[in-house]
C-alpha cells in the first residue's frame, strides 16, 4: 500500500509533458483537441446556464419562445428569488442543510482522524483487516440501507428531526474520510513520530502536535468532500423527514415547490441555483483539495 | 495536552499505554457509528426482507414469501432489466466519453486547471438540483432541445422526452452520463499523469503510430486505475435513485424503474417495508460482484507497478 507516494513523486518528476506535441500541426490540434473540448464544455455547462437564465426570467418570457429568444433574457428579474426567500420555507431548508452538513462533517472528521491514525500508525492487532472493512463500508450504498435505517430512526424516536440526518450521514462519511486520511498519514515519515516518542511525547501529543499539523491538507480535502457529500444527500433526507420545517434544500425544492401540473419553472430553477451556490463557492476556493480527495479515494 | 493521567486503574493504563488498548480507544467513535448505523442496519435489512414489516409495525417472520412474491412480479423483473440496461449503457458511455475527455485534458493546454475545475461542476452540484434543470430541459412542451431541433427543421413537433418508454430511458441515461463523465474523466486524468512521457517518446521514435501508442502503452498502464474508477462508477450507477426519482419516478409504465426506486416506492409510500427490503437485498449480489471486480483490479495493480507489499 505504499505505491501512492511513489506515484505522486513520479508525477512530480514527470515535467516533460510537452514532449511530442510540437509535431502536431495547428489545424490538426483544432480538430482533435479544441473542438471536442469545446463541445464537452458546452454540454457539461449548458444545464447550469439554462438553470441560471430561467431563474432570472420574468414569467411572461419564460415559455413565450415566439417573441423572446429562449437563450437570452430581457428585463431580468429577482421575483423568483424573492418569492423563494419570503413566501416559502426555503431559508429554513438552507439553514437545515447547512447545519446538518456542518455537524455530520465535523463528527465524521473527528471520528475518522482517530480511526485512521489507529489503523495506520498505532497498528493494533487486526489493523489491516479493519482498514479493509472500512473500505468495504465505503462501498455500501445508501439505497440499500435507507429502509432498515428508517426503521431504526423511527424506533429511536428521532424520526422527522435533523438529528436523524446528523447521525446517519456519518455512515457514508466516516468510511470515506478514514480511507482518505489513512493515505495522508501513510505519507508522513515514521521518523518524525519516532523522534517524538524518544523525546517522551505521548501518543496524544504526537497526534495533535506532529501528525495533525502535517495532515492539514488531508483534513481540508476530506472536510470539503464530506461537506459536499452531505449537502448533496437525498435519499435519507427524503425518507426520514416529513415536516416542511425540517427538510433539506434538495428535498424541500422537489417536494414543496413542485405543485400540481403547472410547474413554476422560475421558482424551481432559482431554488436549484441557490441551493447549488454554497457548494460551488466552497468548491471554487478548494478545487485542488477537492480533486485530490476524489482521485485519492480512487487511487489508494 | 496533559493526556497522561495518574494510573489509578489498570484498565485506563492498558488503554493508554498498550498498542491494542490505544487502538481500541481510537477506533471506538468510528466503530460505534459504523456498527450502529451501518453494520446493524445491513443485517436488519436482510432480516426485514424475511418479514412482513410495515411502517410503524414490526413484522413477523414469513420466510421467503417476499422473494417468492417478487419472483412472480413482472414489475420487479422489469426493474432488474432496467437497472442492468441503465448501468451497462451509462457506464460504457461514461467510460468512453470520460477517457476521451481525460486524453484531451492530458494534452498541453492553456488554462488547463480552469478547464479541469469547471468540468467537475456537474459532479459537485447536488444531483437533485441539476436533475431539476434536466427536467426543465426535457419538458414535453417547452424543451429547449425540441425548440432548437424544430428551428433547424429536424423535427416537426416537440419530442416527448419523458412520456415515451424508449425516450424516457434514453433521457435518464443521458442525464446520468452527463453527471458521471467528470468523475471518470478527472480520475483517469490523474492516472494518465502518472504515465511517463518518455515511454511514449521512445515508442514514437521506434515508429509506433499514435493509435499503437494508445493501445500498447497508455491503456495497459491505465488498466488498474480504470478497473477501480469503473467499479465505483458501476456501483454509483447501479444504486442510483435521485435522478430517476426527480425525472420520472419510474414511469412511464415502469419503463425507468430501477431496483432502488422500486424498493423506495414499495417501502416508503407503499408502506411495505419487508418487500422493499427484499428488493434492496436482491441488489447485494450485484454489488458483491462489482466489489470483487475492484479487488482483482487492485491486485493487478501491485504486480504491474512492481510493488511488493
Amino acid at each position: 500500500m505504499s505505491e501512492s507516494t511513489q506515484t505522486t513523486q513520479r508525477a512530480a518528476i514527470n515535467d516533460d509533458m510537452e514532449g511530442m506535441e510540437q509535431f502536431n500541426t495547428l489545424p490538426r490540434r483544432i480538430m482533435t483537441v479544441y473542438l471536442p473540448l469545446a463541445v464537452f464544455i458546452f454540454v457539461l455547462l449548458f444545464p447550469f446556464y439554462w438553470m441560471a437564465i430561467t431563474a432570472i426570467k420574468p414569467d411572461y418570457q419564460l415559455t413565450n419562445y415566439e417573441n423572446y429568444s429562449p437563450f437570452w433574457v430581457i428585463e431580468p428579474t429577482l421575483e423568483h428569488v424573492k418569492f423563494l426567500l419570503f413566501e416559502t420555507s426555503y431559508p429554513g431548508w438552507l439553514w437545515n442543510t447547512m447545519l446538518v452538513a456542518f455537524a455530520s462533517t465535523f463528527i465524521s472528521l473527528a471520528a475518522s482522524v482517530f480511526a485512521a491514525y489507529a489503523i495506520e500508525r498505532v497498528r493494533f492487532t487486526g489493523a489491516r483487516v479493519t482498514g479493509l472493512m472500512i473500505f468495504l463500508a465505503y462501498l455500501v450504498p445508501p439505497s440499500i440501507l435507507f429502509i432498515p435505517l428508517a426503521f431504526i430512526v423511527f424506533k429511536v424516536g428521532i424520526f422527522d428531526s435533523r438529528l436523524a440526518l446528523i447521525l446517519t450521514y456519518p455512515t457514508f462519511l466516516i468510511p470515506f474520510c478514514t480511507w482518505l486520511l489513512m493515505g495522508y498519514f501513510r505519507s508522513i515519515p515514521f521518523e518524525l513520530e519516532e523522534s517524538a516518542l524518544v523525546d517522551g511525547a505521548t501518543r496524544w501529543q504526537i497526534l495533535t502536535k506532529v501528525i495533525l499539523p502535517l495532515a492539514v491538507p488531508g483534513l481540508i480535502s476530506a472536510g470539503i468532500f464530506a461537506f459536499t457529500l452531505s449537502w448533496n444527500e437525498f435519499i435519507y433526507a427524503l425518507t426520514f423527514i416529513s415536516s416542511s420545517e425540517n427538510k433539506t434544500v434538495p428535498v424541500g425544492v422537489l417536494t414543496e415547490l413542485v405543485r400540481g401540473d403547472i410547474y413554476e419553472w422560475g421558482a424551481l430553477m432559482s431554488g436549484a441555483l441557490l441551493g447549488s451556490l454554497p457548494v460551488v463557492i466552497l468548491y471554487s476556493f478548494f478545487v485542488d483539495y477537492y480533486v485530490s480527495s476524489m482521485t485519492g479515494a480512487v487511487k489508494e | 495536552m496533559q493526556a497522561r493521567p495518574a494510573r489509578s486503574s489498570s484498565i485506563l493504563g492498558w488503554l493508554l499505554e498498550s498498542r491494542n488498548g490505544l487502538g481500541l480507544l481510537f477506533m471506538l467513535p468510528a466503530a460505534v457509528f459504523l456498527l450502529c448505523f451501518l453494520t446493524y442496519p445491513l443485517g436488519l435489512g436482510v432480516w426485514l426482507g424475511f418479514t412482513d414489516a410495515r411502517i410503524g409495525r414490526e413484522g413477523i417472520f414469513i420466510g421467503l414469501e417476499n422473494y417468492i412474491w417478487l419472483f412472480d412480479d413482472p414489475v420487479f423483473w422489469l426493474s432488474v432489466f432496467n437497472t442492468m440496461l441503465y448501468t451497462v449503457v451509462a457506464s460504457v458511455l461514461k467510460f468512453a466519453l470520460g477517457l476521451w475527455l481525460a486524453l484531451i485534458l492530458n494534452q498541453h493546454l492553456p488554462f488547463k486547471t480552469f478547464f479541469r475545475a469547471i468540468i467537475l461542476l456537474p459532479w459537485v452540484v447536488p444531483t437533485v438540483l441539476s436533475a431539476l434543470a434536466f427536467w426543465w430541459i426535457y419538458d414535453s412542451q417547452f424543451s429547449i432541445i425540441s425548440y432548437v431541433l424544430m428551428n433547424l427543421g429536424v423535427i416537426n413537433e416537440p419530442i416527448n422526452f419523458l412520456g415515451d418508454p424508449t425516450n424516457a430511458r434514453a433521457s435518464v441515461i443521458a442525464a446520468n452520463v452527463w453527471r458521471g463523465i467528470p468523475f471518470v474523466a478527472i480520475s483517469l486524468l490523474a492516472g494518465l499523469q502518472t504515465i511517463p512521457q518518455s515511454l511514449n517518446e521512445a515508442a514514437a521514435l521506434d515508429g509506433a503510430t499514435s493509435w499503437q501508442r494508445f493501445t500498447k502503452i497508455t491503456l495497459p498502464l491505465l488498466t488498474p486505475i480504470i478497473a477501480v474508477v469503473m467499479t465505483f462508477s458501476v456501483l454509483f450507477t447501479f444504486t442510483d435513485f435521485q435522478l430517476i426519482y426527480v425525472l420520472t419516478r419510474g414511469g412511464p409504465v415502469n419503463a425507468t424503474h430501477l431496483m432502488a426506486t422500486l424498493s423506495f416506492q414499495r417501502a416508503i409510500p407503499g408502506g411495505q417495508l419487508g418487500e422493499g427490503a427484499a428488493i434492496a437485498v436482491a441488489m447485494i449480489p450485484f454489488l458483491l460482484a462489482a466489489i470483487l471486480f475492484s479487488f482483482f483490479g487492485l491486485q493487478r495493480r501491485k504486480w504491474q507497478q512492481g510493488g511488493g507489499d
